[in-house]
């Protein structure tokens, strides 16, 4: 789950990091009155979006005077931000943060995250802060430091120097930089934190350690323990057909395809979008109904698949273990009777109980094709999605 | 042989008595897996299924000599229960528990690797279906049915695509010595190479089938390792050619952070690595049958 930079800034300067002056805005007025509040002369209007790199995407505006500031708020409320974080479909902007400006004496780059490699917690850093550290990785990997952290030891005091000392931070401000190292190990162990970034973290004219930007994202498996996280989830940000599906307990992710899947298991639904696009198909979706697919459950898993309109037709792949092969029949005769499905449905059930299922299918009365195979099943689908497509143009011509 | 488990391995339940506990040992034992009794702390003394009941996983150590168990406790306190099977002295545990928070397994990780080697339990999962070894035991939650007892050995991520694998293997008349889950989170127990090594050492095993997806290292990671020490065929699939960058495709684990994490390019790797590739995943028991046939 990631959460926006107001709400990282304000989780972190309650562990010692120190932030520039802001406040939350939703409307023009809202931002004026922040920039007032702050004082000042300058200031930068922050589209909140759940997305790095939006400076680049027009999201950020610096501002010299209160009238500016309502205009940049004007501009980036309900604005769609398109970066390369978010995808083509970009996300809306419903929130500013009214900063401060900073007088900016060098930018560094600082994050923490767990590596999937080493199986610890490792702290990257580099003193050429303020662009994406993909690029700095591909074109300057010297300049980036890596540093690993023993999860049953912590991080020691002599590693947050080695870091300070790496982003070129000088004696007088180390103490204040280990202090701000330590501060976010903390934050990054005790609320689930997968990834904490603070991109950039400046130097100010008068020697002060800042955090500009901060980035957290957290592990959706610790949620349970951090209630006070998830209530800072931001719905407007994620996927509506993903929050739903979530909210049913299923797996889903939207993709731009148009042959709808229905899948137990997260390796065998990718596998068989793969072989849709083998078969030269475009899946309009992941999506893993899990181990216990109720009839219940199996319908909402339809209506979800069919609630994108893109979809001309869908292949329903089972393999059953725990689930049983005539449970799932039932379920999908059951959804389809229901639901009145008005494009073709493909069902391919394999494991436990595979002919009772089959049985039931062949015996609804109702136009499924069925398949065998994986290779088979993939197959139909483009074929029946091509006839689909092909039957609208038609009806549309007349 | 096979790996890891076998008909006289000695198994445990943690998570005994919860229904979903219940239902798999239940399913173990009719596969014929020899299960010598389950943990519940506070149930300790009782009968379950016709097994006792232990309170702590070094009593069952003690009392019936448990050497394998396998874990069907909630996330919130699997790593505890990983650890406390570590610490008793079992020597391979299974954690079929899906939802584990990653620092906790990164916690788990650690205090394995506080063990001597030769002392140091093997943790396959969590998040996956298990390890079975057709014909002798099965240590997991998968249909015993689909699995022909054979020479290949099978390695995955995926449960359903590994019973995918199975199915299209015994299809063809290709049974399996071990086939092990190694889970879909992005922490987990044993990486495939880990896996891979013992299949190296299985004499029954001729033929190793390794079934990836898109996120992590560790597919590549195996793929080095087979190249420099391995003399048995590793087939390859991975899954998640359509998947697009930084979406989490079901499993926790599954998420391209970074170019070389993607499905196209892990292949590519691999290929260069000497690994055979199956071109597509309904392709997965031809492409043994081909390669068992070379030998």
């Amino acid at each position: 789950m990631d959460i926006h930079e107001y709400q990282a800034k304000e989780i972190l300067s309650g562990y010692g990091v120190k932030i520039a002056e802001g406040g939350l805005a939703y409307s023009p007025e809202d931002a004026v009155q922040r920039a007032r509040d702050i004082g000042g002369h300058i200031w930068a209007v922050k589209a909140q979006i759940h997305s790095g790199a939006r400076g680049k995407a027009g999201g950020i505006k610096i501002c010299k005077t209160h009238d500016e500031v309502a205009d940049a708020a004007e501009y980036l409320l309900g604005r769609r931000l398109v970066t390369h974080q978010t995808g083509p479909a970009g996300k809306v902007c419903g929130r500013l943060y009214i900063e401060a400006g900073t007088d900016i004496a060098k930018e560094m780059y600082f994050c923490l995250l767990v590596d999937r490699s080493s199986e610890r917690i490792v702290m990257v850093g580099s003193a050429q802060g303020g662009m994406e550290i993909e690029e700095l990785a591909v074109n300057n990997p010297e300049a980036i430091t890596k540093i690993y952290i023993e999860p049953a030891v912590g991080l020691l005091d002599f590693q947050a120097r080695e870091m300070a000392f790496a982003l070129g931070i000088d004696s007088e401000a180390m103490s204040h930089a280990v202090k701000l190292i330590r501060g976010c190990y903390r934050a990054l162990r005790e609320l689930d934190c997968s990834m904490l970034e603070i991109n950039p973290l400046v130097m100010t004219g008068s020697g002060e350690l800042l955090a500009l930007d901060a980035k957290m994202g957290f592990d959706d498996n610790a949620l349970f323990r951090q209630t006070k996280i998830s209530e800072l989830r931001d719905k407007t940000q994620e996927d509506p057909r993903e929050m739903a599906a979530a909210d049913r307990g299923l797996s889903y992710v939207g993709l731009d395809g148009d042959i709808g899947c229905m899948i137990n298991g997260a390796g065998l639904a990718m596998a068989t979008m793969d072989m849709i696009k083998l078969a030269g198909g475009e899946p309009a979706n992941f999506l893993d109904v899990g181990g216990g697919a109720s009839a219940e459950r199996t319908e909402k898993a339809f209506r979800l698949v069919l609630a994108d309109k893109n979809v001309k037709a869908m292949l329903v792949n089972i393999f059953a273990g725990i689930n049983r092969c005539d449970w799932i029949a039932e379920g999908v005769v059951h959804a389809v009777k229901k639901i009145d499905m008005q494009i073709p449905l493909i069902v391919r059930l394999s494991g436990t109980n595979v002919e009772e299922g089959r049985k039931i299918i062949a015996e609804s009365g109702l136009p499924i094709i069925t398949a065998d195979t994986l290779a088979e099943a993939a197959e139909k689908a483009v074929q029946a999605r091509n006839e689909q497509v092909a039957k609208e143009a038609a009806a549309q011509e007349n | 042989m096979a790996i890891l488990i076998d008909e006289t391995t000695r198994i445990i339940v943690q998570g005994f008595t919860g229904k979903i506990g219940t239902f798999h040992a239940q399913d173990m034992i009719n596969y014929g897996s020899n299960v010598v009794g389950g943990i519940t702390p506070g149930k300790g003394g009782q009968k379950h299924l016709g097994l006792p009941v232990f309170n702590t996983v070094k009593e069952a150590v003690q009392q019936a000599g448990a050497e394998a168990s396998i874990i069907f406790v909630p996330p919130a306190f699997a790593a505890d229960s990983i650890m406390e099977a570590a610490e008793a002295g079992i020597k391979y545990c299974v954690a079929i528990t899906d939802g584990i928070p990653t620092q906790d397994m990164m916690t788990v990780k650690s205090f394995l690797r506080r063990f001597p080697e030769d002392k140091r339990m093997i943790l396959t999962g969590p998040n996956c279906a298990g390890t079975i070894s057709p014909g002798r035991s099965m240590l997991g939650i998968m249909p015993g049915h689909i699995y022909m007892q054979g020479n290949v050995g099978i390695v995955g991520r995926s449960g359903t695509l590994g019973y995918e694998a199975a199915a299209q293997m015994k299809a063809l008349g290709i049974g399996v010595s071990t086939s092990v889950g190694i889970g879909g989170d992005p922490i987990n127990g044993s990486a495939h190479w880990v896996i891979l090594e013992k299949f190296e050492r299985d004499p029954e095993t001729k033929v190793v089938v390794m079934i990836g997806e898109i996120g992590g290292p560790q597919e590549v990671d195996a793929g080095v390792f087979a190249k420099e020490n391995m003399t048995k065929p590793v087939i390859a699939y991975i899954a998640g050619l359509t998947a697009p960058e930084g979406r989490r495709m079901g499993h926790a684990g599954a998420i391209i952070s970074s170019a070389s994490e993607g499905a196209a390019e892990k292949v590519a790797m691999l290929r260069d690595l000497g690994v055979t590739i199956c071109p597509t995943p309904a392709a997965m028991g031809a492409t043994v049958a081909e390669v068992l046939a070379k030998l």
